[in-house]
């Protein structure tokens, strides 16, 4: 299970918080200061995971993590996750952001931060992985974006239209696409 | 990094000129969110951000709750509060309005509704019940997003009680056309599970087509559920090994679309999942692993690429091949991966390698040895977390002959660390270590006292005190060790005292007032000296000075001690704290009066138990005077407060009301009628009231001894079972995978020649690998092992003494029943281990609970239960097969000879009774819907057929009736009889017994006897009893034994109330009538229709029980399981 994700700039400042366990508010921003605070004293030459910590469940809680640029992306697990297998996992979610917000910066993050929620609902749901294949998750996120512009342009339009949209089936997402070949593009999230 | 300069500087102005700008960042500028985070970043403090905040929250507010806002502006405002909330200030307005949005909005506005929904309530809200109409629309509509969008809110934030009304709604759509909506409603239940298994029993069918669904997402996502439920019950799920085999295959084989892939690895993440079940299902289960070999092998062969992912499955892979039968061949290769782990440059793998390798290391020790240089680098890792793990691995191989290097190799590290976690962790290690290797121990544990501090888990210096007290094997050895510690501890404190933790300095005191006598040259003034030293140091808190203080009474002897007793006392005598007062009026006292102190604190009695009274029976004569000169019998604190709150208020209690609470078994004569006393609450709940109206003596003895008996009395329960249980032998290695590694590497990493540096590391390893090669020396700490018991200490005539208490107390009691002394030992049982330790001053306590032994029956009970349940459903029947049992084939195989009417139903685990030279009995008991049968098993293991064999089983408490002819002819050699008894209650009792008697002929004519006797606790003929609120209403009128207590409730459930009747529910079979707010009603019966009935109401934190029943003693029974059920769960 996965516990929470949190994501925090350099400074700390938190840019998206998702927590699938639950606790009080402030004890979830104990979780981030310290979670921080563990995360932004160590070298980009060390391990991506970290054990200890008594905050969320004591011995069984790990924390891996990446850090792009100006953002850290911390998973807060249990152990019956697997340490690479979420660490890829980040790895499909950021490159997932990418893609939707064309270069994705910490910016997007900020001004966005309910559709990464909604990127994030494909790929993580409850706590439990959900969705791992990049293209399967755009094209989630590409069906709601659709609904949304033509929502937009819908809202005088007449009633009939309307139900057409809400009745509207997705679409047989195709799966032939291949990913192609593999150097990881780190992307580019600038400081704000 | 120019890009991302040039992405911000095109960003900064766009924002700044509130110009809407098209592209991906379109950042709505113009809106209100905008403003607010440019507002928030131009701030500097945190206190400026604080106050804009608020006002924030305050405009939010306004705008929110005005009627003129739109859906659409609500859309908007709602992830302004979101923003607020992820920043930590609570905008608790907002989240009506969010459950508003997600319910009239459009798909648009239903969606952020649903997020910030999502975000800021948790499964306890009680707004959480405004949205299931919602989520009940949703999930019906046919729009496929809001019917996503309903399914991951309900996945999010759902409780337990909520999930019935959607359930079947969910459920229906694992038949859906879509698949992402068939995955998501999977995923759902899957949370379902986890929350509430019992409620998704019924669709494991279902589950298993979702493992059969055609499209590999959902399949994927069922594994979910796989491996949670094979964790918990491999057994059940042995069939579907095969069908995950070929999954795996083919995913290995690239049988999946090509869009699976993944850095073209074929769905990496459902490989690891696989593996995961494979391991669990193959553990010590050779033929299960057998299918699995050509596999793990195909899959080890085919991750070969050098990327992230395939290390995960590689890594899976590895522990896989070490959890499932062991095959040579694939050992070997997982060696080899381990290998290329562990020596990667890469740190995450590095990591991962050590990892594997703690995890190997206990099946095969000289794996460590292979990669030794490594992990010793790998111990001056720069990364701490590298560094702490090859310190697990170095605990996992310690043995007699390493354990100081590996000590001193934590001490090291533990002086550098800084992290509380680690330290706490590192520090219960060492304790553990010591206790294995007593001689190595003493140091370590002076060290840690002054590292560790006062971060330590408190249990570490108590027990370390507790051993020294109890000492080892040889009488001189303590002697030396205890002078040692008197020794060092004198110069730690003539050196600097103040720096010294605070838990440090009281096992110093504590052990310089027992054992300073012991050092010739050392002059009790002299300590004296030094312990006032203590006393007047600024940084030493009350509680170890009062400490001090008993160690200073234990000390002064002489006329020059006492001065400096005086004059401490003298200060300490005024102090604020009653404490620290008390103690300086005992030392004063004891300092003046030698002979008394010699009485009081004999020298070098630590070890001694005390004989306690824990029955206070020298107060007995007084009581019962006094209570004949009419004074009010003791009444327990609840009974006092519950009396109290009742005074105070009228009682709006259901059915009539409120007799004598504490007489269990008054009769009905006693009684008055309950319409007469239902509002004069205040004057029946008097219990002294009955006394008097009684009138005789007689009675009111009677009284005082029930009263007396049920809180004064502590019989402690001789558990047998008990010692036997803590120390449970560690898993036996099988001898064929220590054969794997050859010992051929240990030569072959001794080099010949090396550099200075490298020949000190030579030499660490070394000392750090020593006894690894030979077998012999060889000891492991598994993982496994439950719960390692902190320092080992000699069974030392604690079972005497015990037993002398139980007797004491048996002869003061005049009839007690079984039921009674069983109460009180529950109750108390904390008390009574206090007690036993209490030859240890200043409450040095011993934590082992008396009630493992049967608490662990029950549980074993449940999980019988639980396994013939699964069978029931249509999966594979699993034969009732009792957990970690050493001689786990015998107990199968006997299993197997339960009668065939009997399989299927919930049987206890087969306990043996006894054997001799010829037979080997044992019983189990099966509970039928309207009966409870006893079978014994009896087991010919000799040569001879044994002849004319006669059992008989009889027993005080229930009637017994034979279901087959007991005249067993003769029984073969090597073959198992079975004898079925009908068991019936006649006289409740917490725990009922069986005696029963086998007589048998030898060939030789010779008559032989073999006597066992067979417990059963009375649960097991408890069947829920199925009556409406009306019926309830008047039986509970007529009924004449009653008991009330209080309960602990449930505490960590949302509704405290309804979570322990569902514990009581499921632990007892009680049958749940009624729940109305806080109270709620149970009815339960005796098989052969004996009724009794619950009363439970939630009262200051706690539930009030009362039970009445026509059966004496029932009530008292129950409420003693039901404790009994409460503390276990």
């Amino acid at each position: 299970m996965i516990k929470a994700i949190l994501i925090f700039n350099n400074h700390g400042k938190p840019r998206l918080i998702r927590f699938y366990q639950y606790f009080a508010e402030d004890m979830q921003q104990q979780i981030i200061r310290e979670t921080f605070h563990l995360v932004s004293k160590r070298d980009d030459n060390v391990c991506n995971f970290l054990e200890g910590g008594s905050l969320i469940g004591g011995s069984d809680y790990k924390l891996i993590y990446r850090h792009y640029a100006t953002l850290y992306f911390v998973f807060c697990v249990d152990s019956s996750e697997s340490e690479l297998g979420i660490l890829d996992l980040i790895q499909v979610f950021v490159e997932t952001l990418d893609k939707c917000f064309e270069n994705v910066c910490e910016l997007d993050l900020i001004f966005h931060m309910d559709k990464v929620h909604y990127i994030l609902q494909e790929v993580v749901m409850g706590g439990m992985v959900l969705e791992t294949n990049m293209n399967e998750i755009v094209a989630q996120v590409e069906v709601q974006n659709r609904m949304e512009k033509s929502e937009g342009g819908l809202s005088a339009a007449p009633a009939r239209a309307v139900s057409a949209v809400k009745n509207m089936n997705l679409p047989e997402i195709p799966r032939n696409i291949n990913i192609g070949d593999i150097n990881i593009k780190v992307p580019s999230l600038s400081p704000f | 990094m120019s890009d991302v300069v040039e992405k911000t500087l095109t960003a900064l102005p766009s924002l700044l000129s509130l110009d809407p700008q098209p592209g991906s960042a379109k950042l709505s500028s113009t809106s209100k969110l905008g403003n607010l985070i440019r507002a928030i970043t131009e701030l500097t403090s945190k206190h400026e951000e604080e106050k804009l905040i608020q006002c924030e929250l305050v405009s939010l507010k306004e705008q929110i709750s005005s009627p003129n806002t739109s859906m659409r502006q609500m859309k908007e405002l709602m992830v302004r509060a979101i923003y607020c909330e992820m920043l930590g200030y609570e905008a608790s307005f907002s989240y009506i309005h969010a459950i508003k949005l997600a319910q009239q909005g459009t798909v648009l506005e239903k969606r952020v509704g649903y997020l910030a929904v999502s975000l800021f309530l948790n499964e306890s809200h009680e707004l959480l019940l405004l949205l299931v109409n919602t989520v009940l629309k949703d999930l019906q509509s046919t729009n496929l997003i809001e019917v996503c969008m309903a399914l991951t809110v309900v996945s999010q934030i759902f409780p337990k009680d909520m999930i019935p009304a959607i359930l079947p709604l969910v459920e229906e759509k694992l038949n859906h056309p879509k698949e992402i909506i068939r995955r998501k409603a999977v995923l759902a239940l899957y949370k379902f599970y986890l929350i509430a298994p019992n409620q998704v029993q019924h669709i494991h069918n279902k589950f298993r087509k979702a493992l059969c669904d055609r499209d590999p997402g959902v399949m994927t996502a069922s594994l979910h559920i796989y491996l949670q439920m094979i964790q918990e019950n491999p057994e059940g799920y042995k069939d579907l090994t095969a069908s995950f085999v070929t999954i795996l295959k083919q995913v290995v084989g690239g049988k999946l679309p090509m869009d699976f892939n993944y850095h073209s690895v074929p769905a990496p993440w459902l490989q690891i999942q696989l593996l995961r079940i494979l391991s669990l299902l193959g553990k010590n289960d050779q033929s299960t692993s057998e299918t699995m070999y050509e596999v793990l092998d195909e899959s080890i062969r085919r991750a070969e690429m050098n990327h992230n992912i395939t290390y995960a499955i590689l890594y899976e892979c590895v522990k896989c091949i070490y959890t499932i039968h062991p095959k040579s061949e694939l050992l070997e290769k997982a060696a080899k991966c381990i290998g290329n782990f562990v020596m990667s440059p890469k740190i995450n793998l590095k990591y991962l390698g050590l990892k594997a390798l703690t995890y190997v290391v206990q099946q095969d020790p000289k794996l460590a040895l292979q990669h030794q240089m490594t992990i010793i680098e790998c111990l001056d890792h720069p990364d701490l977390i590298i560094k702490r793990e090859t310190l697990e691995l170095l605990f996992r191989i310690t043995n007699g002959q390493n354990v100081t290097v590996i000590v001193e190799k934590m001490l090291e590290f533990l002086r550098m660390s800084k992290d509380d976690y680690t330290t706490i962790d590192l520090v219960g290690k060492v304790a553990e270590l010591a206790e294995k290797y007593p001689f190595e121990y003493y140091n370590a544990l002076c060290f840690l006292f002054s590292v560790g501090g006062d971060m330590m888990q408190p249990d570490i210096p108590n027990s370390f005190l507790k051993l020294l007290s109890e000492g080892f094997d040889s009488v001189e050895e303590d002697r030396k060790l205890r002078l040692f510690a008197v020794d060092s501890y004198v110069s730690l404190l003539q050196g600097e005292p103040g720096k010294l933790p605070q838990c440090f300095l009281q096992v110093i005191s504590w052990v310089l007032g027992e054992y300073s006598y012991l050092s010739g040259d050392l002059e009790p003034a002299r300590v004296l000296q030094l312990l006032a030293r203590v006393l007047d140091m600024k940084q030493t808190s009350s509680e170890t000075k009062s400490w001090v203080l008993v160690a200073m009474t234990k000390l002064c002897e002489s006329g020059a001690d006492v001065s400096v007793a005086q004059e401490v006392s003298e200060t300490f005598s005024s102090s604020m704290d009653t404490v620290l007062r008390q103690k300086a009026h005992e030392l004063q006292q004891l300092s003046q009066h030698s002979d008394l102190r010699a009485r009081v604190l004999p020298r070098g009695s630590g070890s001694e138990p005390l004989e306690v009274d824990s029955s206070l029976s020298f107060l007995d004569g007084f009581v019962s005077e006094a209570l004949a000169a009419g004074a009010a019998p003791y009444k327990p604190p609840h009974q006092r407060q519950e009396e109290l709150a009742q005074a105070k208020a009228l009682s709006l209690e259901p059915y009539g009301l409120s007799l004598p609470i504490n007489m269990s078994s008054c009769s009905n004569a006693d009684r008055q009628s309950p319409t007469l006393l239902s509002i004069s609450s205040g004057l029946s709940g008097d219990s002294t009231d009955v006394l008097h109206r009684g009138g005789s003596t007689t009675l009111k003895l009677d009284g005082v001894k029930r009263l007396w008996g049920r809180e004064g009395y502590l019989v402690p329960r001789e558990n047998v079972d008990e010692a036997a249980q803590i120390e449970v032998p560690s898993p036996l290695q099988s001898p064929s995978r220590q054969g794997v590694a050859d010992s051929s590497h240990t030569q072959a990493s001794t080099p010949t020649q090396a550099p200075e540096p490298e020949q000190e590391k030579k030499q660490l390893a070394s000392s750090l690998f020593v006894g690894l090669s030979s077998q012999s020396s060889l000891c492991l700490m598994g993982k496994s092992e439950p719960t390692p018991q902190r320092f080992r200490r000699k069974a030392k005539g604690h079972s005497s003494s015990l037993g002398a208490i139980v007797q004491i107390s048996n002869s003061l009691v005049s009839h007690p029943t079984d039921v009674d002394s069983l109460l009180c030992n529950n109750q108390l049982g904390s008390n009574i281990t206090s007690e036993q330790t209490s030859e240890l001053p200043e409450g040095l306590t011993n934590a082992n609970g008396t009630c493992d032994g049967e608490a662990k029956l029950n549980d074993r009970d449940t999980k019988v239960q639980k396994l013939s349940h699964t069978g029931k459903d249509g999966f594979a029947a699993a034969a009732p097969i009792p957990y970690e049992d050493p001689n786990r084939n015998e107990v199968f195989s006997i299993s197997s000879h339960l009668p065939a009417e009997l399989s299927g139903l919930s049987c206890s685990e087969i306990t043996p009774l006894c054997s001799n030279q010829n037979l080997d009995l044992s019983a189990c008991h099966v509970q039928k819907d309207d009966s409870v049968v006893q079978v014994v098993f009896i087991t010919n293991f000799s040569d001879t057929s044994v002849q004319q064999m006669l059992l008989d089983i009889h027993s005080d408490q229930l009637e017994v009736s034979c279901a087959s002819d007991s005249r067993l002819k003769d029984v073969r050699s090597h073959s198992v009889a079975v004898c079925q008894y009908f068991l019936s209650v006649k006289r409740p009792s917490a725990h009922v017994e069986t005696v029963g008697m086998v007589s048998y002929q030898l060939t030789d004519g010779m008559r032989q006897e073999v006597q066992f006797s067979y417990k059963l606790p009375l649960t097991s003929f408890i069947r829920p009893l199925t009556v409406s609120t009306e019926e309830y209403g008047t039986m509970w009128l007529t009924f004449s034994n009653d008991t009330k207590q209080n309960l602990t409730l449930v505490s960590d459930a949302q509704e405290p109330l309804a979570a322990t009747l569902n514990v009581l529910k499921k632990k007892l079979q009680l049958h749940i009538v009624e729940i109305i707010d806080m109270e709620g009603i149970v009815a339960c019966q005796l098989l052969q229709d004996q009724p009794c009935l619950m009363h439970c109401r939630v009262h200051a934190g706690k539930l009030a029980v009362w039970l009445r029943s026509p059966v004496p003693d029932l009530p008292d029974c129950l409420i003693y399981h039901c404790q009994r059920a409460l503390q276990e769960h």
